[in-house]
Parts: C-alpha cells; structure tokens; sequence
C-alpha cells in the first residue's frame, strides 16, 4: 500500500517536475504539458483552426502516445480494440474540449495553474469535482458506454503513425503546416527535450494509469486515494519546480495569471463539463492520449472529438481569452451541458430498458420450463 | 452461499470496479468471479478489493483475466 502511495507521488512529481522545466526551456507559464491546449494547437498547425496565436506542432503529444505504445509493447498491454459507442465517444470528447478552452486548460494544466498561484485554478478545481460528481451519478445509474472488442491491428496503429507523422511534419515544416509566430503557440521547448519528456510521461502513465478525472472519482466512488496522490505528486513537485525554475513567473492571485481569465461562473462551469464529460468516457484528456497509444481506438475517436472541438472552437470563437470568455464560448458550454445531460440520461433508459427486457424474457423462459 | 460471475470485458474504466462492488455487496461467504481483458481492470479491481478486506486470486486464460474474490 505505501509503496504504491509512493509510486504514485513519484509519477506525478516527475510530470510536475517535467512540466516546470519545460516552461524553463521555452513552453508558456504555466503551460509546461496541457493537453487540451496542445491537441488545440496541432489542430491549429495542421489548419483546422486558423488561431495565429495557437498553431504548433507540439511534440509532446507524440512523446505521450509512442512512449505509452512502446510501454504497452513491452509489457504485453498492447491491444487494438474499439466499438464502445464511438460517435458519443466523439461527441462528449468534442464538449470536453470546449469546457477546457472556456476555462482555458485541461486537468492537468488546471493542477499546474494551481501549482504557480494562479487561484482562478481553485475555482476551475470546484468546477471539475462538481462535474466528476454529476458523472459518478449517471454512472451511479447504470450509464456505460457499452462494451469494446477486438480491433484489427491497423486501427490500433491509427495514433502512434499520426504520432510520427506529427515529428515529420514539424521537421519537415511543409509550407501548409502553421506555426504561430506569436503568442503561447510560438512558445516552445526545444523539440528533442519535449519530444523526450512527453516520451518519459507517455510511459510512465502507461505503467501507472494515472487519470486526473480518475483521482477524484475514485476518491469519491469507492473511496480509494490512490491516483490522488498522484495528482498531490504533480502539484507538490510542479510548485517546487517553478520556485526553482520559474521563481520570477511565480504569482499568487486572481489577476493577471499568464494564459487565464477570471470570469469565476465560467472557468467553474468549464471545468465542470469537462468533469462530466471526463467521467462519461471513462478519462481525462491525458489518459485518453495514453490509451490511443495502448491500441484503444475509442481513445483515438475522443482525441479526434478532442480536436474537432478545439478547432471549432476557434473558429467559432468559442474559446476564452486573458479577456474572459465571449458569449459564442457561454452559449457552448450551455449547449455543452444540455447534450451531455441528455446524452447521460438517454443512455440510462437505454441500459434500463434492456435489462427490463432481458429479465422478462428470463422470466418467460423459466415460466415455459415450468 | 451464492456464486456469482460478473463479465466485465471490454468494460471501460470504473465499470469493472462497479461491477464487482455491486456484486461484492450482498455475497456472504459467496464467491464472486469476474472477468476482464485488461491489466488496468485488474489492478483497480484487486485494489478495490483487498481495500474492502477481501481476498483476491487472479488467473490468466489466453487473453482474459478471471478474479476470484471471496472473504
């Protein structure tokens, strides 16, 4: 049991860590590994957004799924499976992203926001638990997204390929890829030290399966801690590694944060869809990025959801700013909790339903022997 | 004494931990036997199930996992 406690603080201290070491080497404050943020930025690189400010390739996505495919090649967790429900897959991906550019972040960089005083992060941390607690209810209800099965091997192979497409592309910089030449898009660590540290947390999470939606809703549904100290692990080494790295960005309050709005409603409302939606497809952005790479092909169609809703983000104007957040961005997350709300409903009357009708037919069949 | 087999493939995560703690609630000095394909299931499960005093025997079949459980 301590051990493992150990292991877990471990693992994230070493995501903390990496983070603020990368923020040293060029990444944006407080945005040494976000997920969302750099989905939404390759989305921006490869033009499905036109954000100037928010196009890179960022190579840590790809260090994140070849290192947990080269883990799970090696320790015989490798396997290419899908079929759980794909399109809600997508759609609640898709609302997952839109929470998170409201807020401005995904989990993990909300746990890094936190970790460099920025305390609108506290309200985006309500946010979050509120929304994995309305996820527990409707799992509490019986939602499931349905089973997985086999997969042939060339769907597993979708996200590590696109993973090395990806360092080929930011290589090869063609011409119709973006880079942003301001803004946090332009913001980056040399592409071998980001390539190698998302290399070193896409395997270590493989091993460990550390979920930041997992930590709290397992705290709160079977009362296990044990992801939560791995998130305790990536604040507690984050903020020590910016006092050492990064003391001259360190700043506690509200105001001013790099990369953060204080419009509370909102960054409280955003985290806790994505809390909802994070909870509903079984994981946080980050460990979907990890399972694509395990061979999950319904991981691959939430990053693909991941994606169409950054990009639409941006083009709708949905995403917030330092600003604060434009009425196109309040209006998707409304229409964000609307959908998911009745996507979780409506898969609990399907799952009733047929349970109903599979114990009548039991019934039936045991009046027919009788 | 009642046995009972949960059937937990191709579940994504929590619904195996679910699964089995749903099963774990009224199973007296019963068995409860759950299958997964998944190491992660299998760790969360074990977890889960140790942490509520049970004892727990995992056995690998080809590509699935059978847990059993019991007091």
């Amino acid at each position: 049991m301590n051990s493992s406690k150990g292991k877990m603080i471990a693992t994230g201290g070493i995501i903390g860590l990496i983070s603020a070491i990368l923020v040293r080497f060029g990444n944006p404050v407080n945005m040494g590994v976000c997920v969302a943020c750099f989905f939404r930025d390759i989305a921006g690189g490869l033009g499905l957004h036109r954000a100037a400010v928010v196009q890179y390739l960022r190579p840590e996505i790809s260090g994140f799924i070849l290192g947990s495919f080269g883990m799970a090649k090696l320790k015989g967790d490798y396997k290419a499976r899908g079929g759980s429900s794909p399109v809600i897959r997508f759609i609640l991906g898709f609302f997952l992203m839109v929470g998170a550019l409201v807020f401005l972040g995904c989990p993990l960089r909300m746990i890094l926001r936190l970790a460099n005083g920025d305390l609108n992060a506290v309200t985006g941390l309500v946010g979050y638990v509120v929304g994995i607690y309305i996820g527990i209810q409707f799992l509490k209800m019986g939602f499931t997204l349905g089973k997985s099965t086999s997969a042939p091997q060339a769907a597993g192979y979708t996200m590590p390929i696109l993973a090395v497409a990806i360092i080929v592309l930011l290589l090869a910089a063609p011409t119709f890829i973006f880079f942003s030449e301001s803004g946090p898009g332009s913001m980056a660590a040399p592409w071998l030290l980001s390539l190698g540290a998302g290399l070193l947390i896409g395997g270590l999470l493989q091993r460990t399966r550390l979920c930041t939606a997992g930590g709290f809703r397992d705290a709160i549904l079977i009362k296990d801690f044990h992801y939560m100290f791995g998130l305790i692990g990536i604040f507690a080494f984050a903020l020590l590694g910016n006092l050492i790295f990064n003391f001259e960005a360190f700043k506690i309050g509200f105001v001013g944060q790099p990369i953060a709005h204080n419009a509370h409603l909102w960054n409280f409302l955003g985290m806790a869809l994505a809390g909802i939606t994070a909870v509903l497809l079984g994981g946080c952005p980050l460990r979907q990025t990890i399972l694509a790479g395990e061979g999950d092909t319904d991981a691959v169609i939430t990053i693909f959801g991941l994606m169409a809703g950054a990009a639409f983000a941006h083009n709708f104007g949905l995403a917030a700013s330092p600003q604060g957040v434009g009425l196109n961005g309040k209006i998707a997350v409304m229409v964000g909790f609307v959908v998911v709300i009745a996507i979780g409903f409506s898969v609990v009357a399907s799952v009733k339903k047929e349970r109903a009708s599979r114990l009548m037919k039991d019934q039936g069949g045991a009046v027919n022997v009788g | 004494m009642s046995d009972k087999i949960i059937d937990a493939r191709g579940r994504s995560c929590p619904e195996p931990v679910i699964m089995t703690k749903n099963a774990l609630e009224n199973v007296g000095d019963g068995t409860v036997k759950v299958m997964v394909d998944a190491t992660v299931a299998v760790e969360n499960i074990k977890r889960f199930a140790v942490n509520s005093g049970f004892n727990v025997k995992v056995n690998e079949n080809e590509e699935d996992f059978i847990l059993t459980i019991r007091r």
